[in-house]
């Protein structure tokens, strides 16, 4: 039998410190199945001790290939399956892909479907920003901030399934409009809803978790974007504003009819540490859930009477040659399509740019230095959603 | 900055580098030169007028033949935009089938790392100079890129069955026999 040097075998595993692996490395596998990683995602630390030397996500456990099953129906069956790309903001993800086929159709929306378009996604984004704010705790051991999370999303989900009868995946935003009316007294009902809910920010979720000792210890100055990261690795949403950029597409690059209503753009400031750190991305979210109740209320307001769907769209819907980039702030970030219309019965191409996938993107240079429980809270303040970055 | 404006800056630094350029389209659009798609995209970023900080989007696509005689060909699509100015623009790049070869702009923005890594995995795209050009979404031993138009399921993967048993035919292509 030839001779295996154990050294060469080694350096080529990279498991030598001539391939950079110390003696004292240890690689840990945090994951797919762990509680705190949302899913099925594992990431690959090589740890020295407590010391993070460097996180790799591996990540496709749940890929379906959203790309592939797009391609192959027509243009109205690819809702179904964009409600899937991320399970806890179906609304927003109906209204991307409607957004991005209405733009190469060139077709205006009746009014009335375009404010129901808001309140339902605003609704939504109060919904996830729900889900990150009671998982969130639940990572870092507070077990209550979930249960109070999950009973006003409850409420929420009543509204969409008594408007559409989904309550996680709807098929509820159309190409040209949306599927169902608002049902009557809805105005009344979700007025009330968002009058409990503000107080219940101030009163209840702040004090339990924003501003907790504890939990300020555990995220403050834990998991630092740097601006200039945050911008070459192409974060959004909250991860973004986090880091102090003040960039929302809402107001930056108006789509639907948001340019209407008057709301803020909040960003991290730092105030319990730095600018960038987990708690400011956490924060973020909190604020933004106020902003959200201020527009659905406008919204309410001037929401007038109407089609909720465009006649010029008929059963089969025609969509002319041609490509387009269309895009919305998503709870997580810029949800964008590549659409490649062939004028075909469906796509010919439809690419995903989800959010989540590039979010993730960042974990591998950031965490690098921290200690191993901090990943969990890094990790969490990213609000990652698995559908979403596998596809 | 218009589209026109940004193009007629490209032109006028690259010269023949910029193949072509559509400005009448839903999306404008400018076809390069695959060799020098990374110097273009270094310019883009770092001119201070133009600022294309943010990479939003890769993809691949692979072109539906027009002609039979034709060579297949795909194509890399970079969607691009400045969170300062406030405007965008994108890129495209076209590359044989027999030779999917374009550099990679990873150096230039680092989000760029995974999205060409899917671009490699599912579209077989092959980007020089990419630090680690490994499949990302399908496992390591897959075979095969899913998002080619000839592409075709393989049998079984580590002993395991992998198409699905026949189907019933769906209800239009019953309609249609």
């Amino acid at each position: 039998m030839p001779e295996i040097k154990t050294e060469d075998v080694y350096i080529e595993l990279g498991r030598h410190p001539k391939a950079g692996f110390a003696a004292e490395d240890l690689i840990l596998q945090m994951g797919p199945q762990h509680p705190s990683t949302h899913g099925v995602l594992r990431l690959e630390c090589v740890t020295d001790g407590e010391i993070i030397k460097k996180a790799v996500p591996k990540i496709g456990y749940l890929h379906r290939c959203f790309d592939k099953h797009a391609e192959n129906e027509n243009w109205q069956q690819v809702i179904p399956y964009t409600d899937r790309i991320d399970y806890l903001a179906s609304m927003n993800q109906n209204f991307s892909y409607a957004i991005t086929v209405e733009k190469l159709m060139d077709i205006e929306i009746p009014e009335r479907a375009e404010y129901i378009r808001v309140i339902v996604s605003e609704l939504q984004r109060i919904a996830s920003h729900l889900i990150a704010f009671g998982t969130y705790g639940l990572d870092m051991g507070a077990f209550t901030p979930f249960l109070y999370a999950f009973r006003d999303r409850e409420t929420i989900l009543d509204f969409f399934e008594k408007i559409c009868g989904g309550r996680l995946l709807y098929n509820y935003i159309w190409i040209g409009g949306v599927s169902h009316d608002l049902y009557d007294g809805f105005k009344e009902e979700c007025m009330k809803f968002l009058d409990y809910f503000e107080e219940k920010i101030h009163n209840e979720y702040n004090p339990l978790l924003s501003f907790n000792k504890i939990f300020i210890e555990r995220t403050a100055n834990v998991g630092i974007i740097t601006p200039e990261q945050a911008i070459d690795y192409g974060l959004t949403g909250p991860c973004l504003r986090g880091s102090g950029i003040d960039w929302d597409l809402r107001r930056d690059d108006p789509y639907s009819i948001y340019d209407r209503f008057d709301f803020e753009v909040i960003v991290g400031k730092g105030e319990k540490g730095t600018v960038g750190d987990s708690w400011d991305r956490y924060m973020v979210r909190i604020w933004e859930m106020v902003e959200s109740i201020r527009i659905i209320r406008q919204a309410l307001q001037q929401i007038p009477e109407g089609d909720i769907i465009s006649e010029k769209v008929g059963k089969v819907v025609k969509v002319p040659k041609g490509e387009v980039y269309g895009r919305t702030e998503t709870p997580r970030g810029e949800l964008g399509f590549y659409l490649i219309s062939e004028g075909g019965k469906g796509p010919a191409r439809l690419k995903s740019r989800s959010p989540c996938f590039s979010n993730l993107c960042v974990i591998e240079e950031m965490s690098q230095g921290y200690m191993l429980a901090d990943l969990v809270a890094i990790l969490a303040s990213i609000d990652i959603v698995l559908g979403c970055i596998d596809r | 900055m218009t589209s026109e404006e940004i193009f007629a800056k490209l032109k006028e630094k690259f010269g023949d580098k910029i193949l072509e350029t559509d400005t009448e389209a839903v999306q404008p659009i400018a076809t390069v030169d695959p060799a020098s798609i990374a110097e273009v995209c270094e310019f883009l970023k770092n001119e201070p007028d133009l600022d294309f900080k943010f990479l939003n989007c890769l993809t691949g696509v692979h072109i539906n033949k027009v002609e039979e005689e034709e060579e297949e060909k795909l194509r890399v699509v970079y969607n691009m935009e400045s969170l300062v100015i406030k405007h965008k623009t994108a890129l495209d790049v076209i590359v044989p089938i027999s030779k999917p070869n374009v550099p990679s702009v990873t150096s230039v923005w680092k989000t760029a790392n995974w999205h060409e890594r899917e671009a490699y995995d599912l579209m077989g795209i092959v980007f020089d100079g990419h630090p680690d050009l490994t499949r990302i979404l399908c496992p390591e031993d897959w075979e095969g890129h899913p998002l080619r138009k000839d592409y075709v399921v393989q049998e079984f993967y580590q002993g395991m069955k992998v198409p699905y048993p026949e189907e019933e035919p769906k209800q239009e292509e019953k309609e249609e026999k």
